[in-house]
């Protein structure tokens, strides 16, 4: 049902955990649907320096968490934003059809990490 | 430890018996006569239908004549419900059944509302056991038939069909049970529970998939769901699976002959699972009812993890098993059998299967109870809601 790559990243995920001093957390999905991630950030000079996410779900889910936080790792915000659901689906080699949707959020979970951390900037006085 | 293969899914399906697969095996290439033909290889096979039809009945306490060889479980269900709905039509249309059904039931009456049946889908207590009282209070003078299952597939819960039975005696109602789980645990004797109707299916003991049985009482409205050539006196229509139905008729009589000593070795293993996993794991649940489930079936959820996650990593260890879980299910949906018994959404997710069978040993439950500890911790230590519960 899922490729090697989804596996390996569900028996061995990457950046589990939590950042107790987070600049932007986002969560996306809720345990009535069967998935939930939340995603922590922390942001120096518009990259994203580290990146840690804690998840509640399938094997997808687990596997779509630990792959997008490889490919968001020191990017910049912009480019973080730029990264699609779908490209992170790509990214693992697909995923079965079923999976695309509650399971396949964790670049959501990115997008609103930043929009946490943005909104949290603007809202400090200069 | 030394990783161990170890299926404990046998609600799911079963390995074919030895000596199951081994009556059959003459029906594919020696005695591969049409039953309905008049020649003499086709004398064999109509002979291996009959024998197998008399020793049916026989176990189900059944006449000769009121035995339908099917494709299984699910058109059994299915030629049940249509069956007696179609037939039954200028009487009334209320059909009544669970909320825990097994899909072959459930999606059936969901059909036949579209052709202006009506149906009322009883609820269940904590346990998933629907209660007589209830059933008898939703009957109406509509009502033209009652499909309850005898074993729930999901959390094993019995229920209490000769009860039903007794008190639809009577009533001019149609009842039909799917004892799909149930045969090989409980007895079928079809006088005993006093159903006019009842589904079996042979790849739920131990014989071949594909091939299943429906009891049809002598006078019960029915209207054939296939039509075609004669068989099976004009109640479906199709060349008979020779080799599936005597292979089938010889698990069963295995299943009959053995069900004392199989149940108690479930009984066994399952006590020990079940004490293993509460005694080792915090914060899980056994779902159904303590006592009133069949010897092979532990239900359990696990808070704060999602079932699949559990069952991609018992298949790493070699063990097979089933979920609830709605990210293990094509409908995004966790289970509706646990959903109708009360338990929260969230918990049914992390809703584990485990079902018992022949080949399971003492060493196969422990080697599971051995490996569960981990598996939890590990998924809880990367999971929110175990993070927010901690809080
Ligand atoms: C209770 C119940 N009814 C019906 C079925 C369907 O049987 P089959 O797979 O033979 O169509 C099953 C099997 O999953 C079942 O467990
Ligand atoms: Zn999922």
């Amino acid at each position: 049902m899922y490729s090697e790559l989804v596996m390996d990243h569900f028996s061995n995920p990457r950046n589990v955990g939590t950042i107790a001093d987070a600049d932007g957390v986002g969560t996306v999905g809720n345990p009535v649907c069967g998935d939930l991630m939340k995603i922590f950030i922390k942001v120096k000079d518009e990259h994203i320096e580290d990146i840690k996410f804690q998840t509640f779900g399938c094997g997808a889910a687990i596997a779509t968490s630990s792959m997008v936080t490889e490919m968001v790792k020191g990017k910049t915000l912009e480019e973080a934003e730029a990264v699609s659901n779908k490209a992170v689906a790509e990214a693992l080699g697909g995923l079965p059809p079923q999976k695309m949707h509650c399971s396949n959020l964790a670049a959501d979970g990115v997008h609103e990490a930043i929009k946490d951390y943005r909104s949290k900037v603007a809202g400090k006085v200069e | 430890m030394e990783k161990r293969t170890v299926y404990m899914d046998h609600a799911a399906t079963t390995p074919v018996h030895p000596k199951s697969l081994e009556a059959m095996l003459p029906y594919f290439s020696e005695k591969y006569g049409n039953p309905s033909s008049i020649y003499g290889v086709a004398r064999e096979s109509r002979k291996a239908l009959d024998d197998a039809r008399e020793a049916v009945a026989g176990i189900l306490g059944a006449k000769t004549t009121e035995i339908i060889f099917t494709s299984g479980g699910s058109e059994g269900d299915n030629a049940a419900l249509k069956g007696t709905a179609f037939a039954s039509k200028s009487k009334g249309n209320h059909i009544i059944t669970s909320s825990i059904e097994h899909h072959a039931v459930l999606h059936t009456c969901h059909f036949l509302e579209k052709f202006g049946f009506e149906v009322t889908y009883l609820p269940v207590d904590n346990y998933g056991i629907v209660d007589p009282d209830e059933l008898a209070r939703a009957i109406t003078d509509k009502t033209i038939l009652v499909s309850i299952m005898m074993a729930n597939n999901e959390v094993g819960t019995v229920q209490p069909i000769a009860e039903i039975g007794k008190l639809l005696k009577g009533k001019n109602i149609t009842f039909h049970t799917d004892a799909v789980q149930a045969a090989g645990a409980l007895p079928l004797d079809v006088n005993d529970l006093g159903v006019n109707l009842l589904t079996l299916s042979a790849h739920k003991f131990y014989g071949p998939k594909g091939v299943g049985i429906l009891y049809l009482k002598r006078a019960t409205p029915f209207l054939a769901q296939q039509q075609g050539g004669g068989q099976e006196r004009n109640r479906r229509a199709g060349t008979e699976n020779v080799p599936g139905i005597v292979g089938m008729t010889t698990a069963l009589k295995l299943a009959v002959e053995n069900l004392e000593s199989n149940n108690r070795h479930n009984t066994q293993l399952r006590e020990r699972l079940v004490k293993g996993v509460l005694g080792s794991v915090s914060k899980v649940r056994y779902n159904g009812h303590q006592t009133k489930r069949l010897p092979n079936n532990v239900n359990l959820s696990f808070e704060y993890v999602e079932g699949e996650s559990i069952l991609l990593n018992l298949d790493m260890m070699g063990v097979a098993a089933s979920s609830g879980s709605a990210c293990t299910s094509a409908s995004l949906e966790p289970s509706h059998v646990l959903m109708a018994m009360g338990i929260p959404v969230e918990i049914a997710h992390g809703s584990l299967r485990l079902t018992l069978g022949a080949s399971n040993t003492e060493e196969d439950v422990d080697y599971v109870v051995s490996l569960l500890p981990g598996i939890v911790e590990r998924l809880r230590a990367m999971s929110p809601l175990a993070a927010q519960a901690a809080q």
